[in-house]
């Protein structure tokens, strides 16, 4: 099945990984200093910060929010958000009547120009299988109760396609500047596991 | 002579049960928790490059792992030895070369295999990206109904086991992008149109379950007509 099968006994992941590095890199075929800057772009420069600034935009800013729904690729660029796993992003408002979350089953496709990275528990089997089997039920054990009364749509990435969630501005925000609310926005709103409160 | 090899079916969990309660979110998680995932994600990236192969390849590489390769190091111990199985298939690295590495680092004295003359794929992608400006027309349009085929792909593919065999409608007509189970494969791009399909959580499965819509972007040969 698989060709990198390990001897009998477990080699430590920090080990295997310094050794593929290493053999890499005596032959020139890797950079370590490129693969620093990968590291650090994705640890520092692109995360869930650049998500709740178009959330907190489309909340201000009716006209940008039209774009968004419209063609989000084309208004998220605006904000200069592009890259790796943002090909094609399509974003799907959260509303009283409809709930939508987001998963990928086959693999942990996520849109990281927006959000970074994906957390763990996007990764985690157990939401891989089952969110697209018993959302309410899922939401439910990550502390999400919808009413009985709220649709529920599941969005599973299978194509180069990137969804993501533009959550609902919670009540008592009126006053709040664009930065203000760009603070209240959680990755996991953004991908639909929770929502944004005040 | 392309060599396909299948997958082990782990990473098509879509609809399975057995795995237990949701996952609790830890709002302080940092990106990295180890070191060497960091490495390891670094590393992956890079070697898609180094072995003359691509992202649908390395998919497939992963999800041709055994259950043990994939899930018991976590998301990038499968990223590590998915990179691992592309530099093998190119013959970037020899069978053995990391294991015997890892012993000397370790402080082993191991003789380590000869550097093998590499076989990269005879392949150029014919852009960047995935998305392809194509001529063909859409053999499906929004609000008609489809049906999810039932497919024994013999390599990669992206179509869901719970999708095949169930009927929904064409909610969204998406970018038209390269197929995965022939670019996988460097067989071909294979441009076509993708459509995202809305199936009813009760087609989907028969017996009780909750009510919810399932969207899930396709691609046009994994789909046929439906009445």
């Amino acid at each position: 099945m698989s060709k990198a099968q390990p001897s009998s006994d477990r080699i430590p992941m920090n080990l295997r990984t310094e050794a593929l590095e290493q053999l890499l890199v005596e032959r020139g075929l890797v950079d370590p200093q490129v693969m620093d800057t990968f590291i650090k772009t994705y640890e520092k420069d692109v995360g869930p910060l650049n998500g709740a600034q178009v959330v907190a935009k489309a909340w201000t800013d009716p006209e940008f929010k039209q774009r968004l729904l419209d063609d989000g690729t084309g208004a998220i660029a605006e904000l200069g958000f592009k890259g790796p796993q943002g090909e094609h992003l399509v974003v799907v408002e959260n509303s009283a009547e409809v709930h939508n979350v987001v998963v990928c089953t086959l693999c942990s496709c996520y849109p990281w120009p927006l959000l970074g990275l994906p957390p763990a528990w996007y990764k985690d089997p157990a939401y891989r299988s089952r969110v697209v089997r018993e959302p309410r039920t899922v939401l439910a054990e990550m502390g999400l109760e919808l009413p009985t009364d709220t649709e529920i749509t599941v969005w599973d990435s299978s194509s180069e396609v990137r969804f993501f969630v533009l959550p609902q501005r919670p009540p008592g925000t009126e006053e709040l500047s664009e930065a203000e609310l760009a603070a209240l926005v959680t990755r996991d709103a953004m991908v639909g596991v929770a929502q944004v409160s005040a | 002579m392309i060599e396909i090899q299948p997958a082990s079916g782990v990473a098509d969990m879509g609809g399975d049960s057995g795995w237990g309660r949701a996952p609790i979110i830890d709002p302080d998680e940092v990106v990295f928790p180890e070191k060497w995932e960091g490495r390891a994600f670094a590393l992956a990236l890079l070697s898609m490059r180094v072995s003359g192969s691509n992202l649908d390849a390395f998919r497939h590489a992963m999800n041709r792992l055994d259950r043990e390769h994939y899930f018991d190091d976590g998301y990038y111990g499968r990223w590590l030895y998915g990179a691992e199985n592309l530099l093998l298939d190119s013959a970037i690295i020899a069978p053995g070369a990391v294991e015997a590495r890892a012993a000397n680092i370790a402080g082993g004295h191991v003789d380590e295999p000869p550097v093998p003359e590499s076989n990269k794929p005879d392949y150029a992608p014919t852009a960047g990206g995935s998305i392809r400006q194509i001529d063909a027309p859409r053999k499906f349009s929004v609000g008609q109904r489809v049906r999810a085929k039932t497919m024994n792909a013999p390599g990669h593919t992206r179509l869901q086991k719970y999708t095949q065999g169930h009927v929904g409608t064409v909610a969204i007509v998406e970018p038209a992008q390269i197929l995965p189970d022939t670019h996988a494969h460097f067989i071909a791009e294979n441009a076509q149109w993708v459509y995202t399909v809305s199936f009813d959580s009760r087609e989907l499965y028969q017996e009780n379950t909750e009510n919810f819509t399932l969207n899930t972007d396709l691609y046009e040969d994994y789909l046929e007509a439906a009445s």
